[in-house]
């Protein structure tokens, strides 16, 4: 296992150190650098203060040398400074990063279960009514984009019904505490939370749907019918931790995706977690944090993929580990 | 549970009619069958591919994939029940219990993510009410009767950590563990190596002695019926052409097309010897090596090193066939492809002539190349879907500087030479069958006007008919052109027919080499007794009947 | 010798017409060519049901739909009217959908097919690059493109093809992968044909197919990315677009949500188009196998 675990750390690396380098040449490609900033907020300068600031920021060293003190800070997840919020970016990445992972995390959590069981249902009664109705409706969101479902359902939950709050994370003018909070929050996150899992759910019972379909072809269920094997037993114990494994492996490619997701649907419902974050520093052109942020989500997204690695590799038996 | 009898067949089927969806070959898979099983014997329904015969053992077990295929008429009765109007409740249990299958592919037949042990317990616990420890006894039990070794830890290996001749055994205990009345045994040897086939053809035919069972045993292979069956039902195109006692249909076959497919079956006997000691050498292999290296990956297989070839030696006459038999495994097709250079080989040398293929330069290689020309195995897979018939057959001489006209009107006269139409020029390969795209191939290797012909189990993919035809093309082919030709096969009776000598290959190395007629009647390497030894059918020669044009 | 083996039955019907037959018969599939006519037919009316700027003033604010005939769908709060803004919008959005689609096909194409044929190194540094921008998410990496590129139209369609790359580039990869040990390769080199006829001739043509089936996905995928893109303002504000109508008539969500609904719709009616056209193109080319 631990010789997994470093395997794993020796492929990742040069993985990260393009990622690192990319971020770097962005940084260089942007127009204008952390001293123009600087000098902006200021009020403007003259030359030789721009020269000795430029100097004390090394900015003037040679590319290469600028490059491995970046790359050193990286490490360290020191990402510099932001102007606009007048603090380390590290700290402005910390305190947005609650709200996004609890967002992530249950979206990809409830798409992917209920996903799957859909899938699981569509395939067993497959080219049926219900099948198709699945189906349809699968399609239909999965072509839905995320923000236009975010708002729709604001004006069916939201305004006309009053369910649910519009946006933010917790009822601001309240002060709940302990279980209170929880549930405050909780209700806030059900519908972003459900724009963001619907349309991935939509993604995974097709996944699942398909995959499914093709183990149910395969031998070795067939070997099963042919013991007496049937409706239930055959689901579960044949047919659906073989179809999961095809679904697993593409949840590592999805993670990134649904983070990228998350932007949108912070926006639309004015959650303070990454996504807006990333807006904002667009608007605003503040390059160290949005490089901050591309560095920080591809580390998630890493973590992420290695513990669906783990996960994959604990349900398939035909992997050893040791 | 109804009444079970205790004489009369286990298995009839009659008039049974299968309809296959629109747009297949034909409309019904299996037209009018009739057939019947008794108890202690086994039936080999015997077919080629397309016979329907896969469908009709589906049928019995009704694992038809409906509603796609599906029965239109007839009954098919178990122990006088007629299993159609039965409910799928009451078929799952029979299922496993009472009748049982066996399938072809050990490999993918087996759940990979259930340990072995598991697996067979299903069965038990599927249809009996035993307690744990008794279904744990039954399981080891049954183990031990299919001669698996260790039985105590195969119960917890995954089908992955066993060989496919271990698969097959689990497979076998998995069918009688409830001492069913009947097994359908689905070409269950044909994935298997020889040696390991008649293993587990003699394992089905003690343990059905044994326990009395009825075996519908469904093969394409009549050295297979000659083994073991005790009737013979040959099927074709879905209907039964002929059906009796083995012996009968084996040497006194009535139906034309009985009599063709016995006709087709190589015989084990060489023909007469040619003499080649005055011819040229054309070819000389010396100490031949090729090792795999490890493969370490993360996850899957990891691959510990593998010696496929190791220092093998001979020579090639012009004029001669010599033939490299082995099993999978042995390193005969690894040594075809050092040869012609698709592999590069890590020691030894191969000499054309004068010329040292192993160290020629890619312009030297490429002039050599003209000499050297391969036959492949996969008539699928080896031509390229996407380009017409004549444009693969020219494609050689035109990449060697030929004017493309010139070499595209050669290959439409190649066609005829190869007995296939010149209208067959303007085709794609997927409008051919399998034998007809091995011709294309063998026209495609003709069209460099080789010296040698290298064939790589050239014929193990085709039917037995179309194998002889075939055979018989590269024999002619061969004597007309003076082709030296070295063929690759596993399979023993066709290196009987077609080669002059013989080497025997096991694990990298050549264990004997000689002329056919006396490495095949006085073997003296243990591993050639032993691969002679388990040819099916050995002790049966296919008589020579009037009008074989063979 | 006589031609004992000249039986070939007549020449079945080419390979396109089979392909159409098998497509034909799958009937989301045929829907969503309609879908995709009707959107393509908007694009192509666009100026004829407004010749000049759809994003001048054409009425007042606020006019609901099927009300008046002068704006049919509508007018935003900015008084622009509606329709024209779905047609036009129509033009800009399979634009974008084809060109970046076009770049990201062609770099995963020549990415893909290095890496796949020659393996060893090659493979390995290249997969590295893939895995880097995979491993980033492409919504995230496009905003930080953006920011540094600007909105412009063209650079918005380079940005989405730069993040769209990996996905067709795996493909190929790993259709060369499997295509490169299989047995007419064998038989080319065997006649002498060197490595770029091989890669050209032999293995391309044949790896093809499943790609362009997914490139309608990433048609689908890059309508969406530059739809999120618009809605959040960072679009080609000279170029009429849904994701902006959408963007624009969040404030005005509580009160007349057909701002946001119409553009939606159509958004959806159009990736709908090409993720039924991708799946029945897929079908159409891998029918599935029934065994005998």
């Amino acid at each position: 296992m631990l010789n997994y675990l470093l395997k794993r750390i020796v492929q990742v690396v040069p993985v990260v150190l393009i990622i690192m380098i990319g971020t770097f040449l962005l940084l260089k490609l942007a127009p204008g650098d952390t001293v123009d900033a600087l000098v902006g907020d200021m009020g403007g300068a003259d030359p030789q203060v721009i020269a000795r600031l430029r100097a004390e920021y090394g900015l003037d060293q040679p590319v290469w040398v600028q490059l491995l003190v970046y790359m050193k800070k990286l490490v360290q997840f020191d990402f510099g400074w932001s102007f606009v919020h007048e603090q380390p970016v590290a700290t402005v990445l910390m305190s947005r990063l609650g709200p996004t992972l609890l967002l992530m995390l249950s979206s990809l959590f409830f798409a992917v279960s209920i996903g799957s069981v859909l899938g699981m249902i569509a395939a067993r009664k497959a080219y049926s009514l219900t099948d198709n109705v699945i189906s349809t409706l699968g399609l239909i969101f999965y072509a839905t984009p995320s923000f236009f479902l975010g708002l729709m359902m604001i004006v069916l939950f939201s305004v006309k019904l009053g369910w649910l709050p519009v946006g933010g994370i917790q009822t601001i003018p309240s002060f709940y505490s302990g279980w209170d909070y929880v549930i405050d929050v909780a209700e806030h996150l059900i519908l972003p939370t459900a724009s963001l899992s619907l349309i991935y759910l939509a993604l995974y019972m097709r996944l699942m749907r398909t995959s499914v379909l093709e183990v149910a072809d395969l031998d070795y269920v067939r070997t099963a019918r042919a013991k007496g094997a049937g409706g239930a037993r055959l689901m579960i114990h044949h047919i659906a931790r073989n179809a999961l494994l095809p679904v697993i492996t593409l949840l590592g490619v999805q993670f990134s995706t649904i983070l990228g997701g998350s932007v949108v649907i912070e926006t639309v419902f004015a959650l303070p977690g990454l996504g807006q974050l990333a807006y904002q520093a667009v608007i605003q052109r503040d390059m160290n944090v949005l490089m901050g942020l591309v560095f920080l989500s591809s580390v998630l997204v890493i973590v992420v993929n290695f513990l669906i690695d783990l996960i994959y590799a604990s349900l398939d038996s035909r992997i050893e580990l040791s | 549970m109804s009444k079970q009898q205790t004489t009369g067949p286990v298995l009839e089927i009659e008039g049974l009619r299968i309809a296959l969806p629109e747009g297949a070959d034909r409309p019904l898979a299996i037209d009018g069958l009739n057939l019947s099983v008794n108890a202690g014997e086994i039936v080999c329904l015997v077919g080629e591919s397309g016979s329907g015969k896969t469908l009709a053992a589906s049928a019995v077990m009704r694992l038809l994939p409906e509603p796609h295929v599906r029965v239109t008429a007839g009954t098919v009765r178990f122990e006088g029940q007629d299993l159609f109007q039965l409910s799928e409740k009451q078929m799952r249990a029979l299922r496993g219990s009472r009748m049982s299958m066996i399938f072809q592919e050990p490999m993918t037949a087996l759940n990979p993510q259930k340990r072995v042990g598991w697996q067979i317990d299903e069965v038990l616990r599927l249809h009996t009410n035993l307690s744990r420890k008794e279904r744990h006894a039954r399981v080891l039990d049954i183990l031990e009767q299919v001669r698996i070794p260790d039985p105590a830890s195969a119960v917890n290996a995954y089908p992955h950590q066993i060989s496919g001749g271990q698969r097959q055994r689990v497979m076998i205990a998995m069918a009688l563990v409830l001492q069913p009345k009947l097994i359908i045994a689905d070409e269950p040897t044909t994935a298997l190596d020889v040696t390991t086939q008649l293993q587990v053809l003699r394992l089905v035919r003690e343990l059905q002695a044994k326990f009395g069972t009825g075996v519908l045993f469904i093969t394409h292979d009549f050295g297979v019926v000659a083994e073991i069956a005790d009737r013979v039902a040959v099927l074709r195109q879905g209907e039964l052409v002929e059906q009796g006692p083995a012996s009968e249909v084996l040497n006194r076959p009535r139906h034309p097309y009985t009599q063709a497919l016995i006709a087709a079956v190589p015989d084990l006997r060489p023909p007469k010897p040619k003499d080649f000691s005055g011819a040229p050498e054309v070819l000389r292999v010396a100490n031949l090596k090729k090792t795999f290296k490890p493969k370490r990956s993360l996850f899957g297989r990891r691959r510990n090193a593998v010696v496929a070839v190791d220092d093998v030696s001979f020579e090639l006459r012009k004029g001669e066939t010599l033939g490299i038999v082995g099993e999978s495994g042995s390193g005969k097709t690894t040594v075809s492809r050092c040869v012609t250079r698709l592999l590069e080989a890590d020691g030894g040398s191969v000499r054309l002539g004068e010329s040292d293929v192993l160290n020629a330069s890619r312009r030297d290689l490429r002039a050599l190349r003209r000499d050297i020309q391969m036959v492949f195995q996969d008539p699928m897979a080896s031509l390229n879907p996407r380009k017409r018939v004549v444009d693969l057959i020219a494609q050689g001489p035109i990449v060697h500087g030929e004017d493309p006209e010139k070499a595209r009107a050669r290959a439409r006269e190649l066609l005829s030479l190869v007995e296939l139409s010149p209208a067959a020029a303007e085709r794609y390969p997927h409008e051919f069958s399998g034998g007809q795209r091995q011709r294309i191939g063998i026209a495609r290797a003709l069209a460099l006007n080789p010296k040698i012909i290298v064939a790589d189990e050239p014929v193990s993919a085709l039917d037995v008919s179309v194998q002889a035809q075939v055979l018989k093309l590269l024999a002619d082919l061969r004597d007309r052109l003076s082709l030296s030709l070295l063929f690759i096969t596993h399979d023993l009776r066709v290196a009987a027919q077609l080669c002059d000598r013989v080497a025997v290959m096991e694990k990298g190395k050549i264990v004997e080499i000689g002329p056919t007629a006396t490495v095949f009647s006085n073997p003296t390497h243990p591993y050639t007794r032993k691969l002679l030894a388990s040819i099916p059918g050995r002790n049966w020669t296919p008589p020579v009947l009037a009008g074989n044009a063979a | 010798m006589s031609l004992i083996e000249a039986k070939i039955e007549a020449a079945p019907p080419s390979a396109w017409s089979e392909l159409w037959r098998r497509y034909r018969r799958n009937r989301a599939a045929v829907l969503g060519l309609v879908l995709l006519g009707l959107v393509l037919a908007m694009a192509a009316t666009a100026g004829l049901v407004e010749p000049e700027d759809p994003l001048r003033r054409a009425g007042e604010p606020l006019i609901p739909p099927f009300t008046s005939w002068a704006t049919p769908l509508g007018t935003d709060q900015l008084g622009r009217d509606i329709l024209a803004g779905i047609f036009h919008g129509a033009r800009t959005s399979l634009l974008i959908g084809i060109v970046s689609t076009v770049i990201a096909v062609s770099i995963g194409i020549l990415v893909g097919s290095v890496s796949g044929y020659f393996g060893g190194w090659i493979d390995d540094t290249l997969m590295r690059i893939t895995e880097a921008f995979q491993t980033i998410p492409n919504f995230v990496l496009l905003l930080a493109l953006v920011a540094i590129m600007g909105s412009s139209l063209q650079n918005m369609i380079i940005a989405i093809g730069i993040v769209s790359w990996t996905a067709p580039a795996r493909l190929v990869r790993a259709e060369f992968l499997s295509l490169r040990g299989r047995e007419f390769v064998e038989a080319a080199r065997n006649l002498g044909v060197g490595d770029a006829g091989i890669i050209f001739r032999e293995i391309l043509p044949n790896a093809l197919p499943p790609v362009i089936v997914f490139a309608s996905v990433i048609m689908a995928i890059s309508i969406l990315l530059e739809s999120a893109l618009a809605f959040l303002g960072l679009g080609d504000p000279n170029y009429a677009s849904w994701g902006n109508m959408i963007g624009m008539g969040r404030s005005v969500l509580r009160t007349d949500f057909y701002c946001v609904a119409i553009p939606g719709i159509a958004i959806i009616v159009t990736v709908l188009a090409f993720s039924l056209i991708g799946e029945g193109l897929n079908e159409a080319v891998n029918p599935r196998q029934k065994k005998s």
